[in-house]
């Protein structure tokens, strides 16, 4: 429990921090809004178009496929650490379930999900 | 007041807080920001009950996986922004808020009444779980391991045919 | 032994599962459901490592169990937002009030 203790002193300062900056920001600047700052920040260009086009499932698709993937690593972490006493029989369980996962994956690759235009 | 029990104040403080903070609010991308919250919190409680494989698997997963599915999921679905009169809750709503005071109160004098059967002051504890865990993993329970692959496996195929781009 | 007791933790969890229950029965949206209900297998996970801690900790079955519900729930967030992105693509709506006739 101990080596945490670091962790959580370095998120509590980290958020302090983080939170003391936006709020002095906030509290002493000026604040004298016009329509053009106000706009949208295109790189000094004007913006054209809705802000809200339709976005391509695919964003989906890819979040979709690494929370699966994501899991399998999981998975395959503990396995890793114990690797060399379980001898043969403890990689062929992790093929059995390696296999099937790679049958996903190459249904995947074949359904042209993995294609990015 | 031990150090223990004011960051599990602290810590239970944020998820409750977040929690309700989660199912208040009227916009419902800021309640995937307020869940992400919770997650934090509930991963400081695994890391303070000594599970630290498990508080990290659940920052790795929930927060990093599965908040981030939530936000895309959100951001393709845009309703009517900014629409001040829609209502947050679907009819039901006071009938739901009286059951679910019920089943807190239920669950938490459920809780206090109860006489655990808690190990004794001695025991031993287990340190380098995940090391246990892969052993664990294959041989006591590789049933539900091979069952948890196919269980992706089904997912994977899944989520895939049904949100296929037309 | 730490100086927590037990009924904290599951008191915690009791709350959050509650919370989680509102979320899921009283929100609109069907992505706000389903956050509820994700709200309410982080309960579940609580529950099950604060058992696990003070009852028996020399044995796996606590947080194995935990492990195998994140694993459940990560696949059943993906499969519930697929269907709920292909309901939006053909009703235009994520509002669970208006789904609410079957096609036949």
């Amino acid at each position: 429990m101990v080596p945490y203790v670091a962790i959580a002193v370095l998120f509590v300062l980290s958020t302090g921090v983080a939170v003391m900056i936006m709020m002095v920001g906030s509290l002493f600047g000026p604040r004298r809004p016009t329509p053009r700052k106000l706009m949208p920040y295109e790189s000094g260009m004007v913006p054209v178009g809705r802000a809200m086009q339709r976005m391509p499932i695919r964003f989906y698709l890819i979040a979709t496929l690494f929370i699966i993937f994501d899991i399998e690593v999981i998975f395959l972490f503990p396995w890793a650490l114990v690797y060399r006493q379980l001898g043969v029989f403890g990689l062929l369980e992790m093929f059995t379930f390696l296999a099937l996962l790679v049958a996903g994956f190459v249904y995947v690759w074949r359904k042209g999900a993995l294609e990015w235009e | 007041m031990t150090a223990e029990q004011v960051v599990f104040v602290l810590a239970a403080v944020v998820t409750l807080g977040s929690a309700l903070g989660m199912v208040t609010t009227r916009s419902v991308f800021v309640g995937a920001l307020w869940m992400i919250a919770v997650f934090g919190g509930v991963a400081a409680l695994f890391i303070l009950l000594g599970a630290g494989f498990l508080g990290i698997v659940q920052i790795l997963v929930y927060i990093g996986a599965i908040a981030v599915l939530i936000l895309f999921a959100i951001m393709l679905t845009p309703r009517v922004m900014g629409d001040p009169n829609a209502p947050r809750y679907n009819r039901q709503w006071p009938l739901v808020a009286v059951m679910a005071s019920a089943l807190a109160s239920l669950l938490v004098a459920l809780v206090l009444r109860t006489d655990w059967p808690l190990a004794q002051e001695g025991a031993p504890t287990i340190t380098g779980f995940a090391v246990e865990l892969g052993k664990g993993f294959m041989t006591t329970y590789i049933l539900p391991f091979e069952v948890a692959s196919v269980l992706l496996l089904v997912a994977l195929i899944g989520a895939i045919v049904i949100a296929r781009e037309e | 032994m730490s100086s927590v007791p037990l009924s904290w933790y599951l008191i915690v969890a009791a709350l959050l599962f509650s919370i989680g229950a509102y979320g899921a029965l009283a929100r609109r949206n069907a992505i706000g459901i389903l956050m509820g209900i994700e709200l309410m297998l982080n309960a579940v996970n609580i529950n099950l490592v604060a058992f696990w801690r003070y009852i028996e900790v020399t044995g796996l079955a606590g947080q194995l169990f935990a492990v195998i519900v994140i694993t459940v729930a990560a696949a059943e967030a993906a499969v519930a937002l697929a269907l709920i992105l292909a309901i939006y693509r053909t009703r235009d709506t994520v509002n669970v009030e208006e789904i609410d006739l079957l096609k036949w």
